[in-house]
């Protein structure tokens, strides 16, 4: 029955055109992760060149102008071609189907086909970036947006494509998880991953369609003057504002949720402790997502929009802390008297219950009407959006990637740099954007190019901050290139996780799974299982089933 | 394509496919005819109601809803609902923008220099 030895999916057939027409899950999540982490890259040098600008007051580096386009391409860049589609499409793609037991996606052409849509929307947003930029930050608010000569058109035409390649990433894991899960798999003995990536899924195709329409709306009234948010021509500037956030709101979700889902697996298996309150994590996880469209009207508080909605929206808003916080404690609690391991994977996974801790809580303080407009529209707000989207998301996906890196290559990292470089990302992370609450809170506006002098010295420090963060990244693109070609062989359950990905070789065969898994422990039975060299071990010593792996 | 395969499940009778178009004839005459009269911030609603029955009929009937699986039909009523939230909570500031809600209370402290300075 099995494979012949060493064969894998990398391995049988390096043509290149076997990867441009492959429709195999895991090389179309590996060729997402090419594309994304060249977007973080490209999106980061935007940020540093950001912070370097900020460094001292007045014009060092760039022009205003130029800078205006700086934070609008760091800001689209890394929304709409890094976070939004590095969790689902390129983590999710990988381990979505090996971790229900599945032999690919449920459609592996629309799956092909997303990919294909992500470059075609990031070849616009590149276009876009030729020909003079887009000025108006990631949310092309109106009226500027329609106002400005820059590309505002080519950038949304991005967006607006972007989001069918999230939304066939939807289509596909929803069908995917509903029909090909392996025998025994119900619901609620899927991995956590696979809820929160089930959340996202359904966040991807309510609300992406809106996104469509709002920027193609936005596009009509740019190109052929007709007034749907010009108040001149009998139009609503704030209603862009509702069409913008009811989808970027849940998007937040599309972009954290798999976060945690990553979180969830990370904790329990470096905890080697059965998961506490699954259930509630799981069901959290779908109420995160239908609270998130309830929530929008928060972002416009300042905006001229009525009291009455204001109210309401503030109101709803606290409600996302309570599933938010259920997970959070649950972590906790499943790390609580755990026989608890820090490989990196679970640094990066501390990292993120730290930071997303302050992001969550933050948000609730400008979730507060009266706070917020205090706090609207500072760096109080940037420094929250990044401890969510960075600290939480980000952290979340380098935890993922650490963690599924062996599966995925079958090569294991340098464990010694990966923690430096975890360590040098959190500290660097904090001294840029922790000192951002501060500037914030003492009125220092967003999006400025130049600003007062008794702000400098944070300035700088936030600046120093985001070279540390950068260094930690450096280190890690050193060791994870390194790795790919000279990293040890990595066993195919290194980290003794219990999950049905960790039951196949390393990296996984073109079909996954020799046979058709077996399912007989629950995702996190840590009390009952342990990994020994690479096979399930009852705790009272009698081997789980004689053949676990493929080798 | 759903046309073609649900229409091997089910033939509706003629009939009934006249009867549905009568009702949407009368519905579209219904949207001009109440278009004179002015319902006030009940404009977007009247409507809309009669929009969101006009659909529902075409997709009950001429898209055969009805007599398909109940999870096409939940799907059907869920993005309904979502779209309501989506215009629901939008009207509930387009509807009510400008109303301030003022709120006056005593001073908490009388002798604050903010009050003598404005005497």
């Amino acid at each position: 029955m099995s494979v012949a030895q060493g064969v894998n999916y990398l391995n049988e057939d390096k043509s290149l055109k076997s990867w441009l027409f492959t429709l195999d899950h895991k090389r179309i999540g590996v060729m997402y992760l090419f594309g994304v982490m060249t977007m973080f890259l490209l999106g980061g040098i935007f940020a540093i060149l950001i912070r370097l600008e900020l460094l001292a007051p007045g014009p060092d580096l760039m022009t205003a102008d130029t800078y205006n386009q700086m934070f609008t391409l760091h800001g689209a860049i890394m929304i709409f071609l890094f976070i939004i589609p590095a969790i689902p499409a390129a983590l999710g793609n990988f381990v979505l189907p090996l971790m229900i037991g599945a032999k690919d996606v449920a459609f592996p052409r629309l799956n092909l086909a997303s990919w294909y849509v992500y470059l075609l929307g990031a070849g616009f947003a590149l276009f876009s970036m030729l020909a003079g930029a887009a000025d108006t930050g990631w949310t092309f608010y109106t009226p500027y947006s329609t106002t400005t000569s820059t590309s505002v058109i080519s950038m949304t035409m991005a967006a607006f494509i972007l989001g069918f390649s999230s939304i066939f990433t939807g289509v596909n894991f929803i069908a995917t998880i509903h029909k090909l899960r392996a025998p025994g798999m119900t619901w609620f003995k899927m991995p956590l991953m696979i809820w929160a990536l089930y959340a996202t899924a359904v966040i991807q195709i309510l609300a992406t369609p809106v996104l469509g329409i709002t920027l193609v709306l936005l596009v009509l009234e740019k190109a052929f003057g007709i007034g749907i948010f010009d108040p001149a021509m009998g139009g609503d500037p704030v209603l862009f504002q509702h069409f913008f956030w009811f989808y970027s709101h849940p998007a937040v979700y599309i972009m954290v949720l798999p976060g945690m889902g990553i979180i969830s697996e990370l904790i329990a298996t470096f905890s080697k402790k059965k998961i506490f309150g699954y259930k509630l994590i799981a069901y959290s996880s779908v109420a995160i997502a239908l609270i998130s469209f309830l929530v929008w009207g928060h972002h416009m508080f300042t905006s001229g929009q009525s009291e009455l909605a204001a109210m309401v929206f503030s109101f709803l808003t606290f409600f996302v802390g309570i599933p938010s916080g259920v997970k959070m404690f649950n972590w906790l609690a499943t790390m609580y008297k755990g026989r608890i391991s820090f490989e990196a994977p679970m640094l990066w996974a501390l990292s993120f219950m730290f930071l997303f801790a302050i992001g969550g809580f933050t948000g609730i303080m400008l979730g507060a009407i009266s706070l917020d407009i205090h706090f609207h529209d500072t760096y109080f707000v940037v420094a929250h959006f990044h401890y969510v989207m960075m600290g939480g998301t980000v952290v979340a996906f380098f935890g993922g990637l650490h963690y599924w890196w062996p599966k995925i290559w079958g090569r294991m990292y340098n464990e010694t740099l990966a923690k430096i470089s975890v360590i040098l990302v959190f500290i660097g992370f904090n001294m840029t954007f922790f000192t951002q609450f501060i500037l914030g809170s003492q009125g220092m506006p967003r999006r400025y190019f130049n600003y007062l002098d008794q702000y400098q010295p944070l300035h700088a420090f936030s600046s120093y901050g985001s070279w540390v963060l950068g260094l930690g990244f450096i280190i890690m693109a050193f060791y994870l290139i390194h790795s790919l070609f000279r990293g040890k062989k990595a066993p195919d359950n290194p980290w003794g996780a219990l999950t049905l990905e960790w039951q196949t070789s390393s990296p996984p065969s073109h079909h996954n799974f020799d046979e058709i898994p077996d399912l007989d422990h629950d995702p996190y039975d840590y009390d009952k299982l342990m990994v020994v060299d690479d096979k399930l071990i009852r705790k009272n010593g009698q081997s789980e089933k004689k053949e676990t792996t493929v080798n | 394509m759903s046309e073609h395969t649900q229409s091997n499940h089910h033939i509706l009778p003629l009939k009934v496919y006249l009867g549905i178009a009568g009702a949407l004839f009368v519905l579209t005459i219904i949207t001009v005819a109440v278009s004179f009269f002015h319902f006030g911030e009940l404009n977007i609603i009247v409507a809309l109601l009669i929009a969101a029955t006009k659909g529902t009929l075409v997709a009950l009937y001429f898209m055969h809803l009805k007599y398909d699986n109940k999870l096409y039909m939940t799907i059907f009523v869920l993005s309904l609902i979502f779209l309501a939230i989506f215009l629901g909570f939008t009207m509930l500031d387009t509807n009510f923008r400008g109303e301030i809600d003022v709120s006056e209370g005593p001073p908490i402290d009388q002798n604050a220099i903010i009050y003598e300075q404005q005497k």
